[in-house]
């Protein structure tokens, strides 16, 4: 059925909040008994995480599971199940949800279905033993909302993203879905530009540019055809922000670029995505069907004259594709290198036509800021930052999950308060940001208010919202060469800058690492780091040195170590490590030398073995098999 | 450039791919995507039919075709091996899980075993960082892994 006015949109919007009723009730209050179809309680939902993390720990089978389960015993009448996007909360995954007594269940196998069916949804009680367990007081929480991970974040861009069933746009609907883009179209598109302008919202794809600004200027130029651009090429390795905005809330996005096309006079959208993101596609395509299914995607939208349609483009694995000028050629079907700007897309890009591009996160927030009004939105966050930003926080973290917080949320809470700490007990080191064009903080960065001013002045970037904790195994030198290795893989090749001097910088630290480097090797390091930056023709190109940098300025002693001692103090560069037998803890059991693949261990048994350090290849095989702790490695 | 020879079936394949997109040069990039997925490869007789059918010169569609990487100029093995090089997938050990891949399966990066079965990749994250290291086979993920884990998966997958 079409919607043709805001008034026939409002009255879906009415009989939609019936649907998610429980839902949303169940958000609201704290309930700690657990309900049950026995104990008298009507209606129940089974929300079950659908994001990529955890479909990749059978989550799928767990949905087939339950729907399975709940028809035998004969109550798939009062029981829905529901497959909502990414929780965040992806270290413990899969999560399954029962509403309405809001219970969080972490790491659920398919097997265990049958007891949660049986004792919580028949019996109204809850299965302890799935129930998240706080780490520090090591008590069960059975409600989200008490677990430190999600108490201090603030969720605007995620709003939808592990409520809502993302293929189901009535749904998208009852949480004021469109409503945004039905007030935008009665209003002049000069005031709606204004609105988001007043926000104060930045691109989240991590320059951080005025997107009210980048509108604007869209605006000005005059064109018969003219493009938005959704920009969901998320390429930073450890980064799935936009992944899981798309996978959780698809409409939210294709709402935004309805708002925007409004605003720069453009009738056309394109969503540019990478391959590698075979559901998040799915979940865009259903999204935008089911919007021209309802009329609020192509000719005439809500009866005001408006007409707007999206397609689909596919990225094919390049990194550089995130480029805008890059990104345009490879819409274009060309090979994606970036050109210079100016001119910039905004006066000619797709087919030479003015064209806007934003990122994901950006656009998620549009109809939000629309909604609530821009001073809403403009009173959370710092100064020059304002609303929220979504991390994906990864690496040697407890929490490893996606996590939205206000802007000026400092790194210690991110990553102590949220993260739930270092994994294993193990000593901080480093957090890295911005992915390969970003910066390693350390220790004495935690305590700054994180927005884009703060982060770039400390070296790092604020970037799309990756961000890789790292402790004390971690040798600093290779986390610099791990970059540059994927710089050196990603580069198009166009520029010279880029495409030799990352390589002669890479294997400037590849001689470092290997215990070649000579103190030498530092400044040169640093000139070409600098020249790069300088001189490279795109943002791959000039960011690609800050790794180097910002690892040469906050861990220049590792650096040091390296060349002048030939010592990597997290045993990391095999060519710099020694391994030893100590000849008093050693029992001459002989279990190192028949473990030992390239035969460098001998000696007599019941007496002390020797390590011959010509034929040992550094595997740490001999450590792993020692029970009397008798290895050295220096 | 080796050359691989391809079925006339597969050649027609491609040509009714091209007119499903209307032979349209902007499209080229989709019409790539269609064709790896329905032959596996794009073998240079293959960009020599989707260049003639779009009207543009062959080493356009070769330059497109070697600039990504998701497009593939050797047929994949029966089972593609992607290990995960993404930042959170290296700092929990994805180069040991990648060197035990190459000795387990007796190939570097970018090669297929002699029989066919096995290909081995790398890829930058697949998103499901919180299983990190991680590696694909096929469609299914494999997260958590331990270089010990390694033989028994690729032994799995040869019975």
């Amino acid at each position: 059925m079409k919607i043709t006015s805001a008034a026939e949109l409002e009255d879906i919007r009415r009989k939609a909040v019936q649907a998610l009723a429980l839902r949303e009730e169940s958000n609201k209050v704290v309930q700690e008994t657990a309900c049950g179809l026995e104990k008298g309680t009507p209606h129940m939902q089974i929300l079950c995480c659908g994001g990529t993390g955890c479909k990749a720990s059978d989550s799928a089978k767990i949905v087939e599971n339950f729907r399975a389960s709940l028809a035998a015993h004969g109550v798939a009448d009062k029981v829905e199940v529901v497959v909502p996007g990414c929780f965040g909360f992806c270290e413990k995954g899969p999560i399954v949800k029962i509403i309405p007594d809001n219970t969080f269940y972490t790491s659920v196998r398919p097997e265990d279905v049958e007891e949660i069916v049986t004792a919580h949804i028949l019996g109204g009680e809850k299965v302890e033993r799935l129930l998240y367990k706080d780490p520090g007081t090591g008590n069960h929480i059975s409600d989200s909302k008490h677990m430190n991970f999600y108490r201090k974040q603030l969720r605007i861009a995620l709003r939808n993203c592990g409520f809502i069933d993302p293929e189901n746009i009535l749904e998208y609907i009852a949480r004021d879905g469109y409503k945004a883009l039905a007030q935008s179209l009665q209003r002049d598109s000069l005031e709606v530009l204004a609105d988001v302008k007043a926000s104060g919202l930045r691109g989240r794809g991590g320059a951080g540019f005025p997107t009210g600004v980048k509108w604007e200027i869209a605006r000005k130029f005059d064109a018969p055809d003219k493009y938005v651009v959704c920009n969901a090429d998320e390429g930073d390795p450890g980064a799935f922000m936009d992944r899981s905005i798309m996978e959780g809330d698809p409409n939210s996005v294709v709402e935004a670029m309805m708002i925007c096309g409004y605003c720069i006079n453009a009738n056309h959208g394109l969503i540019y995505i990478r391959a590698e993101y075979p559901l998040a596609v799915h979940r865009l395509k259903v999204a935008i069907a089911q919007a021209r299914e309802y009329g609020l995607l192509g000719e005439n939208i809500l009866g005001t004259g408006f007409n707007f349609d999206i397609e689909i483009r596919y990225g094919a694995g390049a990194f550089v594709c995130g480029e805008e000028t890059a990104l345009i050629h490879s819409m274009e079907g060309k090979r994606g290198e970036p050109t210079l700007k100016p001119p910039f897309p905004a006066e000619a890009g797709y087919m030479g036509r003015p064209t806007n591009v934003n990122n994901v996160e950006t656009l998620a927030n549009v109809p939000v800021i629309l909604t609530k009004g821009p001073q809403w939105f403009a009173s959370i966050g710092t100064e020059k930052s304002k609303g929220t930003k979504v991390f994906a926080l990864a690496g040697k973290i407890n929490n490893v999950g996606l996590i939205e917080v206000p802007m000026g949320t400092t790194l210690r809470e991110i990553i102590y308060d949220i993260g739930g700490g270092v994994k294993n007990g193990k000593k901080f080191k480093a957090v890295q940001t911005g992915g390969p064009s970003g910066g390693c903080l350390t220790e004495k960065h935690l305590d700054i208010p994180i927005d884009y001013e703060s982060l770039a002045a400390a070296g790092s970037m604020m970037g799309s919202g990756g961000m890789i904790v790292m402790d004390e195994d971690d040798c600093m030198v290779s986390v610099a060469k791990f970059f540059l290795e994927f710089t050196v893989d990603e580069s198009c090749g166009k520029c010279t800058p880029c495409r030799i001097g990352n390589r002669r910088m890479l294997e400037i630290l590849t001689r470092i690492t290997d215990g070649r480097g000579t103190p030498q090797d530092l400044e040169k390091l640093e000139t070409l780091a600098k020249v790069i930056k300088d001189t490279a023709l795109c943002g791959l190109g000039q960011t690609s040195p800050n790794p180097v940098l910002s690892t040469l300025a906050n861990f220049r002693e590792e650096y040091e170590e390296h060349v002048n001692k030939h010592v990597c103090r997290a045993h990391k560069c095999k060519a710099l490590l020694t391994y030893s037998i100590d000849p008093v803890l050693c029992k001459g059991c002989s279990s190192c030398a028949r473990g030992c693949p390239a035969e460098a261990i001998a000696g007599e048994v019941r007496k002390p073995f020797v390590i011959n350090p010509e034929k040992c290849i550094r595997c740490g095989m001999c450590m792993s098999r020692c029970k009397f702790g008798a290895i050295n490695v220096i | 450039m080796s050359e691989f020879k391809v079925s006339s079936k597969a050649l027609r394949a491609t040509e009714e791919i091209c007119h499903k997109f209307n032979n349209d040069p902007g499209e080229l990039i989709s019409i790539l995507h269609e064709t790896q997925n329905t032959l596996g490869y794009i073998p240079e007789a293959v960009q020599r039919v989707i260049a003639r059918e779009l009207g543009i010169p062959e080493q356009k569609v070769y330059g497109v075709v070697t600039f990504y990487s998701f497009f593939s100029m050797v047929p994949k093995g029966k089972y593609p091996v992607s290990v995960c090089l993404g930042t959170a997938c290296y700092v929990r050990g994805s180069d040991k899980v990648l060197e035990e891949f190459k000795r387990v399966l007796g190939i570097e990066v970018g090669e297929t075993t002699p029989d066919g079965k096995f290909s081995l990749d790398c890829l930058r994250c697949v998103g499901a960082c919180g299983l990190a290291p991680v590696a694909t086979i096929g469609e299914k993920v494999y997260g958590r892994l331990n270089p010990s884990d390694i033989k028994k998966i690729v032994t799995d997958f040869e019975d």
